[in-house]
């Protein structure tokens, strides 16, 4: 502290600092798991949004919950995107990254532009440090790292010097406060107010003021050091985007889904019955739900994935709205249960939020490669609606939407997200549920058959429906199964007939959904060279590489899919319409096999298994090799 | 309350032949399945339950069809997992009866694992497991009740696998009510069947049921006339436990472990033998007694345990409630955050 306060108290001869307007800026915060990045990137991310740039975030965390320290395995890093104008992703490269300690620097370095802002706690390089991320030499020290413009900062000892003296501060709590120091100096270089963060602290730790203070003054200390130190020459400034006017948050995948379903259950007027077993990245779903109980969700922690399903399967038959939530492998397991929803005509949604496969495969990594297995992984023919939002936001509407098909399909449904959205935090407007119209859900009471006193279970309504029956009614008490049933009576039966009439009534309901949803919109041009069409997460780089070519002039439009089963009636137009197509998705090439066959068009795929979102450049360079290929026929 | 409001409607008086569904009950001929719908038809109607209130759930097996055969809400779902849907069912729907029909191969082998959580919950839901130590519906294999050594199509040379005693094993689940009764003892089925119905907790019944195809006369010693009195005895809470043609015989406690003797011949007295007590909260005795096993020894029926314990369904809607009431704001407020900026 005292060597800051006197870098204060000579403020006057406080060294001269030009300013810079940016247009976007992409920053990571990394270090070791326990140091706080996702905070401090989180508090980075609210002073954005308050400063009314468009903001994209990426957080990446370690699969082990404690990773052993300084090791490779065990760094956390949060990446944040902000900009004045329109942005899709969480960004490519990095201008600026923080690296708390040598692992931290090793594992994200190779994402940091060339002459790139790289910010390193001096403090933390040490002989075993460096040791333990496999490095020989300290990089801060050798020339390995000319490329970059290094500033090696005491962030250690200067936090330490700020809180040291608070009463009450152990070595532990000292440590801890790190994160701040170094927010405190990204947020003077990139001109963030540090107010909003301030209250943050206050109301977190109302009850500790020693924890306040540190916070706050290593806040502040790591802020005034960027403005009183010698070598960060430059401020840059990011002007505030045009965005459409409301009241806005940010907001997570999960969180949005979580939203989404408390607002169907409202919008419903039902009681929501989430039954799940816990799976990497869907428990958060789960364990935002739980607190919202109060809101008419019934929580239900089951012991498998199958029992998951079966309990929402139950609730949906007694008539509530069951819904799960799980990845890859437990949607696996439910794969049976979802063929008897199926069947039974019982409306449940079924959130699957994609990681890296095949098996455990990367439980905390993002992956498209759950679209055939939600199409095709049951036995017998058995289709069922599938959606896949676009973007954390999206997901709070396409789970309402999800709802609504249910109910009013009697069909369980399919909500494709993924590790990417779950986690992504974006700006939110948020929607006024006085706007949202109601999820009508008839329960029939009583027999519609005139002078037939046998109640028909398996009688269809104008969307093929059956009727929605609930047990307690009485006079309508009837049984529904795995097997196959006569239609309209319900009975079971052999008859061959019978059962290709049902497979077709079947599929017939679930391609009639198609009149539920939006005219596909393509982005660009309605005809051109390139077609990109993307699906679910996929969007925001889609997005972003064909506006850029857009931009310079090329015939390049972009579309994306939230609707993958019954695909939008107009797609098949849009196709047509341009030279050539190109599909990028996050597994080996899945959309592109059902666009493939379903349209008899050649489309060029585009496939990313990394474990990670594609960036703009990758699908940029696609584009223009594509072009090229088209001037050049 | 006004007496106006007080008047209770009489529901109508329901006779076995309301809860016939019409449908050709599909069982073989002499299977042991029918006695038990006959005496669930019995019952059911005994409960002041409204019939459509009831609700069966089944899994696969001979025994999962029985939801057809009931004219309540059913449904036949998918290998082992009926517990997991009457699970949900009840605690959606905590007005409604719910039941749990399964079979030695669904609900220990394919669904153990969801017969157990269902029981452990203490989910108010009823659980008749039809125990005829064999898979009938795929035509006669072992199942985790078969006795060892059983030759079958699946194991020609005799079992080898150790059998599960699915008593002992709902007690390891901490079952509130357990309760073992025979399809060819209809007033015995039927009063067992009552006794789970009126229980408030999960109820699990073993039936030891006749496959006449595949076991045919595996439980010949707890059903002939001449051999059941030396083979199987009565539980009667607060009762001695007597058994034999002259009820001569009795269970006495040797150490840890059972004992026969003709008591009578021996000079003793009713009151010397183990007298049974079904609300005791520690299961020892009830354990004590699943591991009595023909032909060592004469088998217990009737139930072994019954106490009470909240439900996972009560204890689930009383957790609801308390989070309603702590509701302070609407769910827009909660959808706007606690940080949010207005856009101009």
């Amino acid at each position: 502290m005292e060597e800051v306060q006197k870098l204060k108290k000579e403020n006057k001869n406080r060294p001269y600092k030009s300013k810079q307007t940016l247009e976007r800026v992409v920053i990571r915060l990394a270090g070791d798991s326990g140091d706080g990045m996702q905070l401090a990137g989180l508090k980075f991310t609210s002073a954005s949004v308050m400063l009314g740039n468009d903001v994209s975030t990426f957080p990446d965390y370690p699969a082990e919950i404690r990773a052993p320290q300084g090791t490779l395995a065990g760094v956390s890093g949060f990446q944040i995107h902000f900009s004045s104008t329109e942005i899709y992703t969480p960004g490519d490269r990095l201008d600026t990254l923080v690296a708390m300690n040598p692992a931290a620097l090793k594992v994200n370095i190779g994402d940091l532009k060339s002459n790139g802002i790289l910010i390193c706690d001096k403090d933390s390089f040490t002989p075993r440090t460096l040791a333990k991320a496999g490095y020989t030499s300290n990089p801060l020290e050798d020339d390995s790292l000319q490329n970059y413009r290094l500033f090696s900062v005491n962030i250690t000892k200067f936090n330490k010097e700020t809180v040291s003296k608070i009463e009450g501060m152990t070595g532990k709590q000292i440590n801890l406060t790190r994160n701040f120091f170094a927010l405190g100096l990204i947020s003077w270089l990139y001109d963030r107010p540090l107010d909003t963060t301030i209250k943050w602290i206050k109301s977190k730790f109302k009850n500790r003021p020693n924890i306040v203070e540190a916070n706050t003054n290593t806040l502040k200390a790591g802020y005034y050091f960027g403005e009183t130190n010698e070598f960060l020459a430059i401020q840059y400034s990011v002007p505030k985007a045009t965005m459409e006017p409301g009241l806005y948050r940010y907001i997570s995948g999960t969180q949005a889904l979580a939203l989404g379903l408390a607002t169907a259950a409202q919008l419903a007027k039902k009681e929501l019955f989430f039954g799940a077993y816990p799976i990497t990245p869907a428990s958060d779903i789960l364990h935002e739900l739980v607190r919202l109980r109060g809101y008419g969700i019934k929580t239900f922690q089951a012991e498998d994935e199958i029992a998951a399903i079966g309990s929402i399967i139950g609730a949906a038959f007694g008539g509530s709205i069951g819904v799960t939530g799980t990845s890859g492998p437990g949607l696996a397991l439910m794969s049976e249960a979802l063929g008897l929803a199926v069947i039974t005509e019982l409306p449940i949604v079924l959130i699957n939020v994609q990681r890296a496969g095949p098996s455990t495969g990367m439980p905390t990594k993002p992956e498209q490669s759950d679209l055939l297995q939600v199409l095709f992984g049951r036995n017998g023919e058995s289709p069922l609606p599938v959606l896949a939002p676009q973007s954390p936001g999206d997901c709070f509407d396409l789970s309402i939407e999800a709802v609504r098909i249910a109910v009013k399909y009697m069909t369980p449904v399919v909500l494709l997200s993924d590790a990417y959205l779950a986690n992504n935090i974006d700006p939110w407007k948020i929607p006024n549920l006085d706007d949202q119209s109601p999820i009508e859900v008839f329960h029939l009471t009583k027999s519609l058959e005139s002078g037939n006193d046998r109640f028909t279970p398996y009688s269809r309504n104008e969307h093929l429906s059956r009727p929605y029956v609930l047990p307690g009614t009485k006079g309508l008490e009837h049984r529904i199964g795995g097997l196959e049933k006569e239609k309209i009576t319900g009975d079971v039966s052999y008859d061959p007939l019978n059962h290709e009439e049902m497979v077709n009534l079947r599929e017939q309901k679930i391609s009639g959904i198609v009149k539920e949803f939006p005219l596909q919109e393509v982005y660009g041009p309605a005809e051109g060279d390139v077609l990109v069409l993307s699906w679910g997460s996929t969007h925001g780089a889609a997005h972003t590489a064909s506006e850029n070519l857009r931009n310079e002039g090329f015939s390049v439009a972009n579309t994306n899919l939230r609707f993958i089963n019954p695909l939008p009636s107009n797609l098949g137009d849009i196709l047509g319409s341009f030279k050539r197509i190109l599909i990028p998705e996050m597994n080996k090439g899945q959309l592109h096999l059902i666009i493939q066959a379903r349209y008899s068009v050649r489309a060029k795929s585009l496939t990313k298994v990394q474990g990670k979102p594609f960036h703009v450049d990758e699908i940029e360079a696609l584009i223009r090799k594509i072009i090229a290929g088209i001037n050049h026929d | 309350m006004t007496d106006e409001e007080n008047t209770l409607i009489p529901s109508p008086v329901l006779s076995p032949k309301d809860f016939d569904s019409g449908f050709d009950v599909r069982w073989c001929p002499g299977c042991g399945d029918y006695a038990i719908l006959a005496n669930l038809k019995r019952v059911l109607p005994t409960l002041g339950i409204p019939k459509e209130n009831f609700v069966v759930v089944s899994g696969i097996g001979c025994s999962s069809r029985f939801p057809y055969y009931l004219d309540t809400y059913g449904m036949h779902t998918i290998h082992g997992r009926a517990p997991t849907i009457a699970t949900g069912l009840k605690c959606s729907r905590p007005d409604l009866s719910v039941w749990v029909v399964t079979g030695d191969g669904d609900g220990l082998s394919i669904g153990g694992n969801h017969l157990m959580h269902a029981i452990r919950r203490n989910v108010d839901i009823k659980i008749l497991l039809f125990n005829n130590q064999i898979y009938g519906l795929t035509k006669g294999q072992y199942s985790p009740t078969t006795k060892q050594s059983k030759r079958t199509k699946s194991s020609p040379t005799g079992s080898i696998d150790y059998p599960v005693n699915p008593i002992s094993w709902a007690l390891g689940a901490e079952a509130t009510f357990i309760a073992r009764t025979i399809f060819q003892y209809p007033d015995h089925m039927k009063e067992v069947l009552r006794r789970a119905a009126e229980h408030k907790g999960v109820s699990f019944v073993e039936i030891y049921q006749n496959c006449i195809i595949f076991n045919d006369g595996a439980f010949r010693y707890a059903t002939d006339k001449e051999m059941r009195y030396d083979n199987i005895f009565e539980l009667e809470h607060g009762k001695p436990m007597k058994f034999g043609r002259d009820q001569e015989k009795g269970i006495f406690l040797h150490g840890l472990t059972p004992k026969v003797i003709n008591y009578k011949q021996a000079g003793f007295d009713e009151t010397d033998l183990l007298h049974h007590n079904e609300n005791a909260q520690e299961s020892t005795l009830a354990f004590f007694l699943s591991r009595m096993r023909y032909p060592e020894f004469p088998e217990p029926i009737g139930i072994f345990r019954a106490i009470q314990k909240p439900t996972y369904n009560d204890l689930l809607d009383k957790q609801m409630e308390e989070a309603k009431k702590s509701v302070t704001k609407p769910l827009q407020d909660i959808i706007n955050g606690e940080e949010n900026w207005m856009v101009t």
